[in-house]
C-alpha cells in the first residue's frame, strides 16, 4: 500500500481512528485530522472502510474516547490494533442496548 | 475565495427565494387526486400531495397548518394552488399563505367534484404560471439566502468528511450574518451537553434543553429501546457503533458558531445565526419542517449514501465515502472523499461546497431536483381523532 493512508483519528488523545479504506492486518499509516504528520500503527485484523482500530489497549469497562469525547464503553478488552465495533464497544445511554 | 454575484427572486414580504416554483398544495389526503390532476393538466405545476390532514385536532394540527402554510409561504414559491376538501380549512391555509403578498388560489372540492375543481385549477394555476414566469432574478445578499443542514445515513465518513465540510459552509454563512437551521433532536443524545453549552444565554439553553427532554421522554413513555433504530443498520454497516458517537459526527457539521435560539417544528427564526430547531432525526420529515420554517437551500451530508431531495427546498448531498461517491454519483452534489486520503484540507472542501452553493443558489439543479427526488413529509406528533 505504500504511504497510502490508512487511519485518521478526529483527536491526538483518541483512544480509536477510522479506516479512510479497506485495511488488511499489517502496518499502515495515521494521521489526525488536521494535524501534519503521520505514524505507522500494526493492525492486528482487516478493518473495512469507516470502521474503527483501536489505538490503545483497552481495559474492559473502559470509556473510549473519540472526537475527544466518550462515545461508549468495551463490552471486553480490546487491544491496540484490533477491529471495534458493536461486538466490543457499547452505547452509555439506554443501557437496555444489547 | 472571491464572493461571486447571488441572484434570487425578492418577494413581497421582502425574503428572497432561489426557486420559483408554483405549486399545486394538497390540505389533505382527500385532495391529492385534484392536485396531481391539476398538475397532469399543466405540467409547469409542481404537485405537493401529503397524507395527513384530516381529524388532526390540537398541537398536532397546529403543527400541519404551520406547515402546510409555511411551505407556501416559502420564498421559493411564486404562487399557490391550495385545494382542501372542504373551505375551512382549505381556508386557513390559504389566508396564511396569502399574508405574504404573494397570488393564492383557492379551491374545495365539495359541491363541485374533482374534475371541475381540476378543470378550475387548471386554469387558474396556468395564469399563476405565466405571471411567475415574468418573475426575474434580482441581486441578492448572502445573509437573505436561508440555510439549513440535517444529515442521514451517516457512517464515520461523515463525521470525517462531509459534516465538517458542511460545517464550514455554515461558518462562513453565519459570518455573512446569514441564518442557519439544525435540528435532529434525538441523534444529538450523547453530544446535548456540547448544544446547550453553545447556546447564547441561559433563556435559549432552557428552551433547547426543554426540547430534548421532552423527546427523551415521549421515547421513554413509548416503552421502547430507541437503540433499536439507533444508530440504524445503515449506520452500523457504515462504521458507526454507538448513539454517541453518531451525535459527535452530527455536531461536527454545526459549526463553530453560538446556537441563538430554540426553535419549535416549522416556526420561522427572527434572530440571524445558527438556530436549533425541534425536529425528527427521519430526513424528509426535518427538511419539510426546515422548509416550512423558510429555509431555501439545504445541506445534507451522506455517508452510506441518502437519497432525499424536497419539492421547493433544493437539497445538497455531500459525501466523503468514495463508495457512496462512485456507486451513487446521480445522488451526489459533492464527492469530498479526497478529505481521507488527505489530498486537500478542510478549508478547501469548504471553498468547493461554498461554490456549489452560490451556483445552485444562481439555479443549478441539485441532483435530487434533476432525477426529480421530491419528499414532502408531515411530522405527525399523535394519533388523529
Amino acid at each position: 500500500m505504500g504511504d497510502e493512508l490508512g487511519f485518521l483519528a478526529h483527536e491526538p488523545g483518541d483512544a480509536v481512528a477510522v479506516a479512510v479504506r479497506d485495511v488488511e492486518p499489517g502496518t499502515a499509516a495515521l494521521a489526525v485530522l488536521g494535524a501534519d504528520g503521520r505514524r505507522e500503527i500494526a493492525v492486528a485484523e482487516p478493518i473495512p472502510l469507516g470502521h474503527k482500530v483501536a489505538l490503545v489497549d483497552l481495559a474492559e469497562g473502559a470509556e473510549v474516547v473519540e472526537y475527544g469525547q466518550p462515545i461508549g464503553v468495551t463490552r471486553k478488552a480490546i487491544a491496540a490494533g484490533e477491529h471495534v465495533h458493536v461486538h466490543n464497544l457499547r452505547s452509555t445511554k439506554w443501557q437496555t442496548q444489547r | 475565495m472571491a464572493n461571486a454575484a447571488l441572484t434570487g427572486y425578492r418577494r413581497a414580504d421582502g425574503r428572497v427565494g432561489i426557486r420559483n416554483h408554483v405549486v399545486v398544495l394538497a390540505v389533505d389526503d382527500l385532495s391529492n387526486a385534484a392536485v396531481e390532476g391539476i398538475a397532469r393538466l399543466v405540467p409547469g405545476l409542481l404537485p405537493i400531495p401529503h397524507a395527513y390532514g384530516r381529524l388532526q385536532f390540537g398541537e398536532d394540527l397546529e403543527l400541519t397548518f404551520r406547515t402546510l402554510i409555511g411551505t407556501g409561504a416559502n420564498p421559493n414559491v411564486a404562487a399557490a394552488v391550495v385545494v382542501g376538501i372542504e373551505p375551512a380549512w382549505t381556508d386557513r391555509v390559504a389566508d396564511g399563505i396569502e399574508k405574504t403578498g404573494k397570488p393564492v388560489v383557492r379551491l374545495s372540492i365539495e359541491r363541485h367534484g374533482d374534475l371541475d375543481t381540476i378543470a378550475e385549477g387548471a386554469r387558474q394555476g396556468a395564469k399563476l404560471l405565466q405571471d411567475a414566469s415574468e418573475i426575474h432574478r434580482v441581486p441578492v445578499e448572502r445573509h437573505e439566502v436561508m440555510m439549513s443542514i440535517k444529515c442521514g445515513e451517516s457512517d464515520t465518513t461523515s463525521g470525517l468528511g462531509a459534516c465538517p465540510t458542511t460545517s464550514e459552509a455554515v461558518d462562513r454563512t453565519v459570518a455573512a450574518n446569514g441564518t442557519v437551521l439544525f435540528g435532529e433532536t434525538t441523534e444529538l443524545t450523547g453530544g446535548e451537553h456540547l448544544i446547550a453549552a453553545r447556546c447564547v444565554d441561559d433563556d435559549v439553553r432552557a428552551k433547547f434543553q426543554g426540547f430534548f427532554d421532552d423527546y427523551m421522554a415521549t421515547v421513554v413513555a413509548a416503552g421502547v429501546d430507541l437503540l433499536g433504530s439507533q444508530p440504524t443498520q445503515g449506520n452500523i454497516r457504515g462504521g458507526l457503533t454507538t448513539i454517541e458517537e453518531k451525535a459527535m459526527g452530527n455536531i461536527a457539521k454545526t459549526g463553530s458558531v453560538p446556537v441563538v435560539d430554540a426553535l419549535a417544528p416549522a416556526c420561522a427564526p427572527t434572530r440571524p445565526g445558527l438556530n436549533f430547531m425541534d425536529t425528527s432525526s427521519a430526513a424528509a420529515e426535518c427538511v419539510t419542517l426546515m422548509a416550512a420554517a423558510g429555509a431555501v437551500i439545504h445541506l445534507f451530508p451522506t455517508g452510506q449514501g441518502n437519497i432525499i431531495g424536497h419539492p421547493i427546498e433544493p437539497v445538497i448531498k455531500i459525501t466523503a465515502n468514495p463508495l457512496t461517491a462512485s456507486t451513487m454519483a446521480e445522488h451526489i452534489d459533492l464527492d469530498v472523499s479526497g478529505l481521507l486520503r488527505q489530498d486537500y484540507n478542510l478549508t478547501e472542501a469548504g471553498d468547493r461546497l461554498m461554490d456549489l452553493v452560490d451556483r445552485t443558489i444562481n439555479g443549478r439543479l441539485t441532483a435530487a431536483e434533476s432525477i426529480g427526488h421530491r419528499e414532502f413529509v408531515i411530522t405527525k406528533l399523535y394519533r388523529s381523532a
